[in-house]
């Protein structure tokens, strides 16, 4: 008994801090729609800041003091963060801004390093607070006791803003409809920034409050990230009485967790989250409008166009050039081409239910990791040709895309992506902690071509053949009246309803064949690479994706593949050079800020203003 | 004249609030019928309910003697049925040909075809439904920027696809200017007449009503308290009643008094 | 659409390009070092700084086979993929005629794999995985630094004389995590057969809730523990077990905690009396080891790690490699690399023919306090020779390979 009580404590004091950074993530989507992957940076930065703090500010109010003064500044630095990246691209399509949040991440990553050094950080004790208490003969830290008390109160004085004050009723209005907050002339860009204030700097605080429990490392950011969306999307989004009841769930099921299954504790928080998300979809306290029409739709799409006989005859050209490489072109270039053209068809393939779909599945590397494991295993465990295993890495996609997106069609808009996210790390979790089936994050290792196939220029080849093949396939795909069969269940559900076609079936059949054709690429991966761990099914997998497609621009039929090819080529040009995640980030941020339509988009924009092709009707 | 449409019993009660009471009706073919009855008398949840997007509390509707009562829209559709939407609903990233391309795709069973290229599939036949409602000559636009009254002889020529034999068209005139409305009922009118389409529509311009409509029907509070033709509806009296309470029924229009 | 176009145009014209910028110089014999010098800045940093010391005392003497030895340094972010693009661009591009380097073992996985398949000689530096030279070795993959299995059986040799029974198991939950607890068990137990093993904890990397952990661990009453967390979860693990006594009365022995890389972050809140193999680089008075120390911080001006050790070696094992070799041809290197003796800071090593491990050993001793810092006190240092499996066990681990 007397232990029972005291993991539940451990539980409560590790909800803590768990609270206050998802509550913030929460708050930040649920007034702006942003979906801020930059929150686990924030975070750390509360640490690194705090801990710094720490070093000057002696005693136990100097503690305390230096608490607050890390939330104020990490809420400075988001305001910043704010001011300077997203202000400018409010306008810009749905969920686009995530990520300019992507680039902030990576500068931070490098700030961080510039100014803290490498080395892990052991946060001070809190002065006062360093002892245990007993109770019923268990020891239990006071920093424990103390976090367990602080935590509601900070909730409280968060619920008290929210529900109490103009301004926390004006933040309520505008999570709800913030068309009508705008039209009671309140001024909504500084509502943003304020809200912008709060959420970051509840992240900070959650960064600097665990100190004395951790420290400061340059992997917090990532490492809380998984946890912090779970708890929002379990808790319902925008809800902080729900964040803080998630946070409490999942840190008291997890304490369970170590003591009596403690290889599964990863797998055990994403089982919760989909249970939970089966049961109620929109979380223990989420509302469904909430997750409906985000409000900040940017320009419509425009008419798909077979492409035209000049744009054939360059495409020709183009594959013409690289099918020419192995005789003008190093080895390395074919490598790098092979690599590129991979990754080209997974960010297709993401792209033909983001964009053409209006799905945005923030999971897709489920299918690709998926695939490539599929094709792993089946070589490692018996005796098939490679030939075989490839073609078996589609097959063994769609059938997880299968099932994942029944689970997953139900929902929408951001819901939807959160619930991908999380059986992708699921999938993940499953991967890496059944380390004797899948050898864990020591991977399958050994996976290569058939003889005939294994030399660099006949893979390259057939990489070219079947990844090339694949993105045409995905654009005939869009062509074809499946295609508009998805683009009228995107456009208008109720009107396709309402014409005989059954939307949600569409849409699952889409899931899956994206599904499958990220499992081509996944099932081609495995084999240029010769191996496969975890890695390829993590969270920045799919953001990796997430990211070229609405660089190259969500609403062009062409942008998976030119925002692929872009980011690809890009990143092995900057990972020569020491800094290369700010110069990323950097780079990232700048595209989105001056090119919000994305790369393909944005073009056609310039190229429509200089008048050489006809402008849509209607546009100014 | 065979039965197209039957409603028996139809009633929807939110908690307390008896949105659509005990509601008794039937349409026959190449009939045009109109619904009427103040904001908030329950004909949209009606609508919904025929259409399947609403689950009746109690009662039915029969579609030719076949209770469709709680089938999906799109199954409901299948046997028949076109709708138009008080609010347009068309696809926006297409032109205005490939909207009706869609549900002739959806009507021929094509959706689930792979088989590019889908801009090819059915044009002429959507031509044809786009002259129909006199809109061959915007074929090629961006849905997006037709005007309001284009988007609503769109809708119609996309309920028209799959050759309903009944029409249900919510508010087909809202937000129209009058010229348009009197000239979408009588497309609505002469397409009746043509196909032996029935229609059921609801509908809050009085010129449109009583100019158009075979028989009428009133709707208030949930509950159906008149039907009849044109001139029996004028002149009832609980029909007055509720419209003068609603201030509604003799509120002059712009093009003057309500004619028959 | 045009402008699509227009920019896949432009793409192909530099593409076109790639073919022209290959000329490798041929004065210097070039090693392409793959590393995770980003994503692990606090490990790879060190390495890095003995890899150049190292470069800088052979070049000055006249370099090998009369040319100078040169490293090409690259970031694979700690992704494999991204290392097997980097390998193949090292050695068809950059015309080096090795790889060495990697940190974690996942990524000395794969470019061991690749190794195999492309044939490039390939010397795992710092990755410790166990499978590395036995159930994945393969003929061009060769290990420096010492394993996980090595450094587990040097600590169960000093477990098993405590005379404690009921052990407690605290270890990463990935491949490292469980070598090093297979291991540890497998070598207690082969010397005290009562021992028993009353709890194992697998938190997961870098995610460590310790507090639970260390309640855990408490409610199976063990009388020792064996800990195999590292980096931010040793840190947290060593704070929540000393606030809640986990570790009063209790021996710990602890794996790779002793290296200055573990230790010095935990500053004045090292434990106290746990055995840990590890890098006592303050307390050499004489001999090679002291006069690399010298070395290292003479250049840098600051501390070594075990890293910089491993980096100093590194460049050592291909000096005397290539020397014997007598060539850069990779068939030669390969089989030059056969039972190659390599003179050290800590001693001879021997790169074993039967399963390419070098006989590195580690430093055992206790962690105490000094001047506010956690340092080893009563090391010694243990032969790795003598702490590998027998011949057949080996055999049978490596399989066909």
């Amino acid at each position: 008994m007397g232990l029972f009580i005291a993991q539940l404590l451990t539980g409560l004091a590790n909800a803590g801090a768990l609270f206050m950074v998802a509550s913030g993530l929460s708050l930040i989507f649920g007034v702006t729609r942003i979906v801020n992957f930059a929150h686990g940076s924030f975070y750390m930065l509360g640490a690194f800041v705090g801990y710094s703090l720490l070093q000057i500010l002696p005693g136990m109010v100097g503690f305390w003091v230096a608490m607050l003064l890390a939330a104020i500044v990490v809420g400075v630095i988001g305001v910043v963060v704010e001011l300077l990246v997203l202000r400018p691209i409010y306008r810009a399509p749905e969920l686009f801004q995530l990520v300019a949040t992507f680039g902030v991440i990576l500068v931070i990553q490098d700030l961080a390093l510039m100014i803290w050094g490498a080395e892990d950080m052991l946060g001070p004790r809190a002065p006062g607070l360093k002892g245990v208490i007993r109770i019923m003969g268990e020891p239990v830290p006071t920093y424990d006791i103390a976090l367990i008390v602080i935590t509601p109160f900070v909730a409280l004085a968060l619920w008290y803003l929210i529900t109490k004050t103009r301004v926390g009723i004006l933040v309520r209005a505008a999570t709800q409809d913030r068309e009508m907050v705008s039209a009671l002339g309140v001024n909504q860009t500084w509502l943003f920034t304020g809200v912008f204030f709060l959420g970051a700097a509840l992240a900070g605080l959650g960064g600097a409050i665990q100190l004395p429990k951790g420290g400061a490392d340059l992997m917090m950011d990532f490492n809380i990230l998984a946890s912090i969306f779970v708890v929002v999307v379990i808790g319902g989004m925008g809800s902080l009485p729900g964040a803080y009841l998630a946070a409490v769930l999942i840190s008291v099921l997890n304490v369970f967790g170590v003591t009596y299954i403690p290889q599964s504790t990863l797998v055990l928080m994403f089982v919760v989250m989909a249970v939970v998300l089966m049961i109620r979809p929109y979380g223990l306290f989420g509302r469904e409008e909430v997750a409906g029409e985000h409000g900040q739709v940017g320009e419509v799409e425009r008419p798909f166009k077979p492409a035209g006989l000049n744009a054939r005859l360059m495409v020709a050209a183009f594959l013409f050039v690289l099918a020419l490489v192995p005789f003008y072109g190093s080895t390395f270039s074919m490598v790098l081409i092979t690599d590129v053209v991979i990754f080209c068809l997974f960010a297709a393939s993401l792209h033909f239910i983001l964009g053409v779909g209006g799905l945005v599945s923030f999971g897709h590397a489920a299918f690709f990791g998926g695939g490539a494991y599929v094709a792993a295993l089946i070589v490692t465990y018996s005796e098939t040709p490679m030939e075989f295993a490839l073609m078996l890495a589609p097959v063994g996609a769609a059938m997880a895309a299968v099932i994942i997106g029944w689970l997953c069609i139900r929902l929408t808009g951001v819901y939807f992506a959160m619930l991908t996210m999380a059986f992708a790390q699921l999938l993940w979790s499953l991967v890496y902690q059944w380390g004797a089936f899948t050898g864990g994050d020591d991977g399958l290792v050994n996976i290569w071509p058939s003889d005939w196939l294994n030399d660099t220029t006949v893979y390259y080849y057939l990489t070219l053949i079947v990844g090339v093949g694949g993105i045409l396939l995905l654009r005939h795909a869009a062509h074809s009246p499946f295609g508009y069969g998805l683009r009228a269940a995107r456009d208008s559900a109720r009107q396709a309803e309402a014409m005989g076609i059954h939307t949600k079936r569409v849409q699952w059949a889409a899931f899956t064949f994206a599904g499958a054709m990220a499992g081509v690429a996944g099932g081609l991966f495995v084999f240029s690479k010769g191996s496969i761990f975890p890695s390829e099914l993590e969270i920045a997998r799919s953001f990796d994706a997430l990211i070229v497609v609405f660089l190259g621009g969500v609403k062009t039929l062409s942008g998976g593949v030119v925002g692929g090819a872009a980011l690809e080529t890009v990143k092995d040009f900057l990972t020569r050079f020491e800094y290369w995640r700010m110069a990323l980030g950097l780079l990232i941020i700048g595209v989105v800020i001056l090119a919000p339509e994305g790369i393909v988009g944005s073009l056609r924009k310039a190229r429509e203003s200089f008048g050489r092709i006809n402008r849509p009707e209607g546009e100014v | 004249m065979t039965e197209v449409l039957r409603v028996e019993h139809l009633s929807k009660h939110f908690g307390a609030i008896k949105a659509v009471d005990d509601v008794n009706f039937s349409l026959k073919q190449g009939e045009l019928l109109a619904m009427i009855g103040p904001n908030g008398a329950g004909k949209s949840t009606c609508f919904n309910m025929m259409m399947g997007q609403l689950k009746p509390t109690s009662g039915a509707v029969f579609l030719r003697g076949e209770n469709i009562t709680r089938l999906a829209p799109r199954v409901i559709w299948r046997k028949g049925v076109g709708r138009t939407f008080q609010i347009t609903a068309t696809y926006q990233s297409m032109t205005v040909v490939e909207n009706v391309q869609v549900a002739l795709m959806s009507h021929n069973h094509r959706i689930f075809s792979f088989r590019p290229y889908a801009h090819k599939l059915f044009r002429d036949q959507a031509l044809g439904f786009l002259e129909t409602v006199g809109m061959q000559d915007q074929a090629d636009r961006h849905a997006a920027v037709l005007a309001y009254g284009d988007l609503k002889r769109l809708e119609l020529a996309i309920a028209l696809c799959h050759e309903p034999d009944l029409l249900l068209m919510d508010e087909p005139t809202a937000g129209m200017a009058p010229k348009e409305r009197l000239a979408l009922m009588q497309l609505t009118a002469s397409i009746v007449r043509d196909r032996g389409i029935s229609v059921l529509f609801t509908e809050h311009d009085m010129d449109v009503v009583f100019g158009h409509a075979h028989r009428i029907m009133v709707l208030n509070r949930g509950r159906l308290i008149a039907e009849g033709t044109a001139a029996e509806i004028r002149n009832n009296t609980h029909v007055q009643e509720v419209y003068l309470g609603g201030g509604q029924l003799y509120k002059k229009s712009e093009e003057g008094s309500i004619n028959a | 659409m045009k402008l699509v176009m227009t920019t896949i145009g432009l793409i192909a014209g530099a593409l076109i390009g790639f073919g022209a910028a290959n000329a490798a110089s041929a004065e210097s014999i070039k090693i392409g070092e793959i590393n995770h010098y980003k994503r692990m800045a606090a490990f790879a940093e060190p390495y890095k700084n003995g890899i150049e010391l190292a470069l800088e005392e052979i070049n000055g003497s006249g370099g090998v086979l009369g040319k100078d030895l040169e490293f090409i340094f690259r970031d694979d972010q700690g992704d494999p993929g991204e290392a097997i693009k980097i390998a193949e661009e090292l050695m068809t591009r950059d015309g080096t005629v090795m790889l060495a380097g990697s940190i974690l073992s996942h990524v000395g996985l794969a470019l061991s794999s690749l190794a195999a398949e492309k044939k490039y000689v390939y010397l795992a530096s710092e990755p410790l995985a166990d499978a590395l030279v036995w159930e994945s070795g393969n003929a061009y993959t060769f290990r420096l630094r010492t394993s996980t299995y090595m450094q587990a059986a040097m600590l169960a040799g000093a477990a098993a004389k405590t005379g404690a029974t009921r052990w407690a198991t605290i270890a990463p939950n990935y491949a490292y995590g469980k070598d090093a607890v297979k291991a540890f068990k497998e070598a207690l137990m082969a010397i005290n057969p009562n021992v028993e093993f009353v709890t194992e904890q697998w938190p997961a990397l870098f995610k460590i809730d310790a507090g639970a952990e260390v309640q855990a661990i408490e409610r199976a009453k063990p009388d020792a523990i064996f800990n195999v967390t590292f980096g931010g979860d040793l840190a947290k693990f060593v704070r929540e077990g000393n606030t809640r006594g986990l570790f009063e009365g209790r021996a710990v022995f602890s794996l790779l905690s002793g290296e200055p890389e573990y230790l010095d972050p935990l500053k004045d809140e090292a434990p106290e009396g746990w055995v840990v193999t590890g890098y006592p680089w303050y307390d050499f008075t004489e001999g090679p080891n002291k006069v690399f120390v010298d070395a290292y911080m003479a250049r840098w001006n600051e501390r070594p790690g075990i890293g910089s050790l491993v980096g100093y070696m590194s460049v050592q094992t291909i000096a005397a490699l290539i020397e014997k070799a007598g060539s850069t041809d990779t068939e030669a290197l390969r089989v030059a690399f056969a039972d190659l003796m390599v003179s050290t800071p800590v001693g001879e090593i021997k790169f074993r023919s039967q399963d390419h491990q070098a006989t590195m050993g580690a430093f055992v001793g206790k962690t105490a306090l000094r001047d506010g810092a956690g340092v080893m006190v009563d090391w010694e240092y243990l032969e790795g020779a003598d702490y590998l499996p027998s011949d057949e066990e080996v055999a049978k681990r490596r399989g066909g390979n």
